[in-house]
């Protein structure tokens, strides 16, 4: 029996397993965390701020993470607040990984002027840092979901464009799209069927390793006040609203950071997985963070 | 190599007025700068007043022309807030960001360097999984949440550090470290892995074959050829210090550029936020181009091609 542990044991090792169970919980929080939650995340009450964590004194099984400044259940909050950072990651990462990716292609397909041009803009986008604008776009039209996802989706665009390009470069050479061109087929065929299949190993792991920093940068945002607003639960924004309680309930700002923290680690490690299994070459990957 | 500087100057003369557009068309298009100035009970001829005094009735091209001949010698104008000028607030607080940047860096580089090599040399043994586990860590943590945590735990817990304030070396401590980790952490991981590969190569090889000490191959020849990938993701990791910057300057009230950055933003200080925008990317850009220039200095390859 011992002998089959064992082996049940080495196989598992191969796979991700607790990064991708937290992942899973994450996307299954950010789905239905909000039903799931013991209590309305919004539930103020006045008769049970700051109750700490249970295992504290003074704690209570009922709220297991305590409570906060107004008297909201941290748990509830903090599971209803995964929908935030996963919509966000999400509709910022489609735009900027959909919009640098067709670049990326167009640029190292066609290469030219344009291409360089548009490395060139990639550079500089890359090099600029994107906080400042985001805040600027923040503050002067308002904070909001669509400036947040706009702002990251600017940042993104330009690592999915130079990271892709690269890759188009060096899948363009081969011989089957040489092929493809003597047979006659369009270049834009040509791109769709010949080349993106090759790329594709290369973006889905550059999509794992985006999620976690995206997390954090939206969180960063939020802190700073220029992420979104309103009364839902945003981890970022707990952490910025609990930060004067740290000395006294510190379990407010803690949390929501430990989930963040959590969340994105579990992407990482997964996409360094995912990379170790599709393609060790991808050291550009991971370098940059 | 000459040429090379040149061009990359050039470049980012031009990157600079393009964001220079960006930055003046954002300010203004958030709505009418002189009406968000005006207090509560202004009345039509204080708007009128203002809208002079800031030069905004004249027209939109007018405006650029003398915000760019303005800002290439240095005037920015006035800050809304404090009435002084936007130089005078930037002067004094950049140099205290550059001090904790720098400090930041050297603390990052010291740690990181080693960590990278050592992970590489001694692959898959208990300090390549810790080395590999902290770089993970360290890119996964949010600096302000971790800033904040070592206040609570190093200040008001332990009672050994200072929660803010610069005067002392001790204060140094904690915003430096939280500033270098994501920095730390991703050249740890791209140190190994290029030493990883260098480690493996002829040239390697060849140095052991003719009797270079195991020490010598390690720290001389191969570390020599895997810090060039570490600094051409310079550039990168410079903005990332910056953005970085603001976090921990606010955490830990530093009385820096990313705390002005932030509370020009915060408070619609425009002439204030044109400023520091403008600042900031030329930090950016001289840094870059420095990075560059040392990136071809190191290798040849660049500078026989330009």
């Amino acid at each position: 029996m011992l002998k089959g542990w064992l082996k049940w044991k080495s196989k598992l090792k191969r796979y991700p397993v607790i990064p991708g169970t937290v992942v899973g919980i994450f996307i299954f929080l950010a789905l239905f965390g909000e039903l799931l939650a013991p209590h309305p995340p919004n539930e103020m009450s006045l008769t049970k701020k700051f109750i700490p964590p249970v295992w504290q004194g003074g704690g209570s099984i009922a709220y297991p993470l305590g409570t906060d400044m107004l008297g909201r259940d941290m748990l509830s909050r903090i599971m209803a607040g995964a929908r935030i950072s996963f919509f966000v990651a999400i509709l910022s990462i489609l735009l900027g990984g959909l919009v640098g990716t067709g670049l990326g292609i167009i640029s190292g397909y066609y290469g030219g002027t344009w291409d360089v041009l548009l490395m060139r803009t990639a550079d500089a986008t890359l090099a600029f840092p994107i906080i400042l604008l985001a805040m600027l776009l923040a503050i002067v039209l308002g904070p909001s979901l669509q400036n947040v996802v706009v702002s990251l989706g600017l940042v993104l665009w330009a690592r999915y464009a130079r990271i892709i390009r690269g890759e188009v470069l060096s899948v363009k050479e081969r011989d089957f799209v040489a092929l493809a061109r003597v047979a006659g087929s369009s270049n834009v065929r040509i791109m769709f069927r010949h080349i993106f299949p090759n790329i594709r190993s290369t973006l889905l792991v550059l999509l794992t390793l985006q999620v976690g920093w995206v997390i954090i940068v939206e969180a960063s945002l939020s802190f700073l006040g220029a992420g979104i607003p309103g009364p839902q639960p945003v981890w970022g924004s707990m952490i910025s609203k609990g930060r004067e309680y740290i000395t006294t309930a510190w379990w407010i700002p803690f949390f929501p950071g430990l989930a963040v923290a959590l969340v994105c680690l579990c992407f990482n490690m997964l996409g360094d997985w995912l990379r170790e299994v599709l393609d060790p070459k991808l050291r550009q990957v991971g370098g940059g963070g | 190599m000459q040429r090379y500087i040149i061009v990359r100057i050039f470049q980012s003369v031009i990157t600079l007025f393009i964001l220079s557009v960006v930055i003046f068309v954002l300010v203004r298009v958030g709505g009418d700068p002189a009406l968000l100035m005006l207090p509560e009970s202004g009345t039509k001829e204080d708007y009128q007043t203002i809208k002079k005094q800031m030069g905004l009735d004249k027209p939109i091209h007018v405006q650029y022309g003398i915000f760019i001949s303005d800002a290439v010698r240095g005037d920015f104008g006035r800050s809304v807030r404090t009435r002084r000028p936007v130089m005078d607030s930037i002067k004094e607080a950049l140099p205290n960001s550059i001090k904790l940047v720098v400090t930041s860096m050297v603390i990052a580089l010291v740690l990181s360097i080693p960590l990278g090599v050592m992970a590489a040399v001694k692959k898959d043994t208990y300090l390549d999984t810790f080395a590999r586990g902290v770089a993970g860590l360290g890119q996964s943590l949010p600096t302000f949440w971790v800033g904040l945590m070592m206040i609570q735990f190093f200040v008001v817990y332990l009672k050994v550090l200072p929660a803010s304030g610069m005067s002392s070396w001790k204060h140094y401590l904690m915003p430096a470290f939280c500033l270098g980790i994501f920095m730390m952490a991703g050249i740890t991981r791209l140190l190994r892995s290029t030493m990883l590969e260098v480690l493996d190569s002829e040239f390697i090889r060849m140095a052991r074959i003719k009797g270079v000490s195991e020490r010598g191959v390690v720290w001389k020849h191969a570390l020599r050829n895997s810090l060039l990938p570490v600094v051409s993701f310079g550039g990168v990791y410079i903005a990332i210090m910056v953005t970085g910057a603001i976090l921990v300057e606010s955490v830990f009230a530093w009385p820096g550029f990313g705390r002005l950055a932030y509370s020009a933003i915060v408070r619609q200080d425009f002439p204030l936020i044109q400023g520091v925008i403008l600042t900031a990317g030329a930090v950016v850009m001289v840094a870059n181009i420095i990075t560059d220039i040392l990136y071809a200095y190191l290798d040849p390859r660049i500078r026989i091609q330009s």
